[in-house]
């Protein structure tokens, strides 16, 4: 097991040089001197060079890299060229924000989807079945920031029993934590459903059945932890998606999060917090999936995606 | 002398309701089980032997219903049973083994937990004591270092070892009964072999009498003491093991033999039953072996004879034993000595 887990987290340093590499390019591969920008339009020649030396933009590309490279390690990401203060300041504390946004609705996702998924399997074309079913492809099919609208017109508008817009105290994240968990629990629902109806086919569960085990322990263990296997693939990419895709939400509900920080930076063009929020993202869903590949293992003892 | 009879199987009638229609799998049948003793069940696919096995423990699925019948166990019938009643005999009084030991076993539990299962529901033994009673199981049916299998999981075993491990799950809390479904048809021979012999010890240990279904014949002559030949959801012949080897009265049971090879006669070729089993949406009105006998006269095609007594612990679903037959009343069903060779 432990060499397992170090096998797997050896394996993520050529993933996370290749994310750093892509990370980096992008400042050389996009039109526009950074320099200039800094600048302005009207800035003389000289001021220019002046800030390309200063940024090191003169340099080799491998020494950029590398002086870029040991100062990420090190915690600094950079300087950001709208507001000149150091990225990490400006990036973190809206990322713990979009974190917390994205555990609490990948929690509520699991959950409900775990949850609405084993009753629909065990009592198979059921009304409790179809309804689940039919809420399911509402989930799936709402747009996420259209959700957040009505949500804030019928509980925050009409109610009043929730804040419309913000991130602070515990009330003013349920709206935002539905409006963003729902599509996630409606694909983890369907997906527990058919891993469920096909494990509880199969002929250990009859097996556990003819030792006398009650069907609640049959179905909470016996039938589960087979089940659970694509669902916590589902999950983690959920995860991962909506640490990069919260940004209509937190537009919606006016969250000081890091996906408006990411656009909001794309348009000023302020690349060191482009490159940051880039890294942070694909660092979080290279290690989600790790701790993915690394529950298989507990799940089931067979796999070895060291093979 | 008379024997005492652990279970009872009256008139059991289990359908399949699908789309509307009713598919009677097993159509009214009929057995005793001898304490101690082993009654085989035979039959060809789709006779209905599983479902009659299946409905023993009640663990037949949806759409699939008991619709009638008695199982009497010890005197008490169990389809009167709730499930909470069930669920105190299953794993307990009367245990089960299946067909395919490889996905029998849940493969996320180790082989200990899956073992500690039925000893703490049953026999409330805790960790500790379930460990040693799963390690004391497993040497009983002769799995080597079982100590150190405890901890493996089920990929990490044969599938020879994985029946073994299974008759160590049904034996864990001294069953009374043991239903085996084939419980050698997807080992190899040899495997084979070594499972009907552990099997034959544990019952002569234990004194536990074991229904064996089985589609194979040579299963039944090594293992059993009475048979049940099962055709088309009904009981064909039940007789002791002996005499349906000996004297086979039902003109199916004869096919069966017939289409075995043999050591102790010289045979040309095998002689095969001819036609097909009838489809469960299209069986005859009369004797379901009627299109497929050779000696079926218009009364076979037109009624379905009774299970008839024909002499003591013998009984026969078959008009040439009665006093209604119009056939040739000199009829002989079963000639071993035709089918030799007389060159030798």
């Amino acid at each position: 097991m432990t060499v397992y887990i170090i096998r797997r987290v050896l394996q993520l340093i050529p993933v996370l040089l290749g994310v750093s590499i892509l990370v980096f390019s992008l400042m050389h591969l996009t039109p526009g001197n950074p320099a200039q920008l800094m600048a302005g339009e009207s800035a003389p020649p000289d001021t220019i060079e002046q800030i390309e030396e200063s940024l090191g933009l003169n340099d080799p590309l491998p020494v950029q890299y590398w002086d870029y490279i040991s100062g990420v390690v090190q915690g600094d990401l950079g300087t950001s060229m709208r507001y000149n203060t150091p990225v990490a300041d400006e990036v973190w504390p809206k990322f713990k924000v979009t974190l917390e946004l994205s555990i609490y609705s990948t929690i509520l996702s699991i959950f409900m989807g775990l949850l609405a998924g084993i009753i629909s399997a065990v009592r198979q074309y059921s009304i409790s079945d179809i309804t689940i079913m039919i809420i399911a492809l509402f989930g799936l099919s709402m747009p996420n920031f259209w959700l957040g609208l009505m949500l804030i017109q019928w509980f925050a508008v009409n109610l009043g029993w929730f804040p419309p817009t913000g991130w602070e105290g515990p009330s003013s994240i349920v709206l935002p934590v539905i409006s963003l968990g729902t599509a996630g629990a409606a694909i983890i629902a369907r997906m527990t459903r058919s891993s469920m109806l096909d494990v509880i086919s199969q002929d250990y569960i009859r097996t556990a059945r003819a030792k006398g085990v009650k069907k609640r322990v049959i179905i909470y263990k016996h039938a589960l932890k087979n089940a659970l296997i694509p669902v916590v693939t589902v999950a983690g990419l959920q995860f991962g998606a909506l640490l990069a895709g919260a940004v209509l939400t937190e537009s919606v509900f006016a969250i000081n999060g890091m996906g408006r920080l990411l656009v909001d930076s794309i348009i000023q063009r302020d690349f060191p917090v482009v490159q940051a929020c880039i890294l942070i993202i694909a660092v979080v869903f290279v290690v989600v999936n790790l701790i993915v590949d690394i529950s298989y293992k507990f799940l089931n003892k067979r796999i070895d995606l060291n093979d | 002398m008379s024997q005492e009879t652990i279970l009872e199987v009256n008139d059991l009638r289990t359908s399949f309701f699908v789309e509307g229609n009713e598919v009677k799998a097993v159509d009214g049948v009929t057995f005793d089980v001898p304490k101690g003793k082993t009654l085989g069940i035979v039959g060809e696919s789709g006779s209905g032997k599983s479902i009659s096995a299946l409905s023993i423990l009640q663990l037949i699925d949806s759409p699939g219903k008991i619709v009638g019948g008695e199982i009497n166990f010890k005197g008490d019938n169990l389809l009167k049973y709730n499930d909470n009643q069930m669920r105190k005999i299953r794993g307990n009084q009367i245990s089960m083994i299946f067909q395919e030991p490889m996905t029998s076993l849940n493969p996320v539990y180790t082989v200990g937990q899956q073992l500690r299962e039925a000893l703490k529901i049953h026999r409330g033994l805790g960790k500790e004591a379930g460990t040693e009673k799963a390690v004391e199981l497993l040497e009983l049916v002769g799995i080597p270092s079982p100590r150190s299998r405890v901890t493996q999981y089920p990929f990490e075993l044969s599938g020879g070892m994985r029946q073994r491990v299974m008759i160590a799950m049904a034996l864990a809390c001294d069953p009374e009964l043991l239903v085996a479904d084939e419980p050698t048809t997807a080992l190899d021979v040899t495997i084979q072999a070594q499972i009907l012999e552990l099997l034959k010890e544990l019952q002569d240990e234990f004194d536990m009498s074991i229904i064996m279904i089985t589609h194979d014949l040579g299963v039944v002559a090594e293992t059993c003491d009475y048979v049940a030949v099962m055709y088309c959801g009904k009981v064909v012949e039940y007789a002791d093991v002996n005499t349906l080897f000996k004297n086979p009265r039902h003109p199916y049971t004869v096919g069966l033999l017939n289409s075995l090879p043999r050591s102790d006669v010289d045979q040309e070729e095998l002689e095969p039953i001819h036609g097909t089993v009838p489809a469960p949406h299209e069986m005859p009105v009369g004797c379901r072996f009627a299109p497929r006998c050779p000696f079926a006269t218009d009364l076979c095609h037109e009624k379905l004879p009774d299970l008839e007594d024909i002499g003591d612990e013998e009984q026969v679903r078959c008009w040439i034993y009665t006093d209604e037959w119009d056939g040739d009343p000199e009829v002989k069903v079963y000639e071993p000595e035709a089918r030799t060779t007389k060159d030798q």
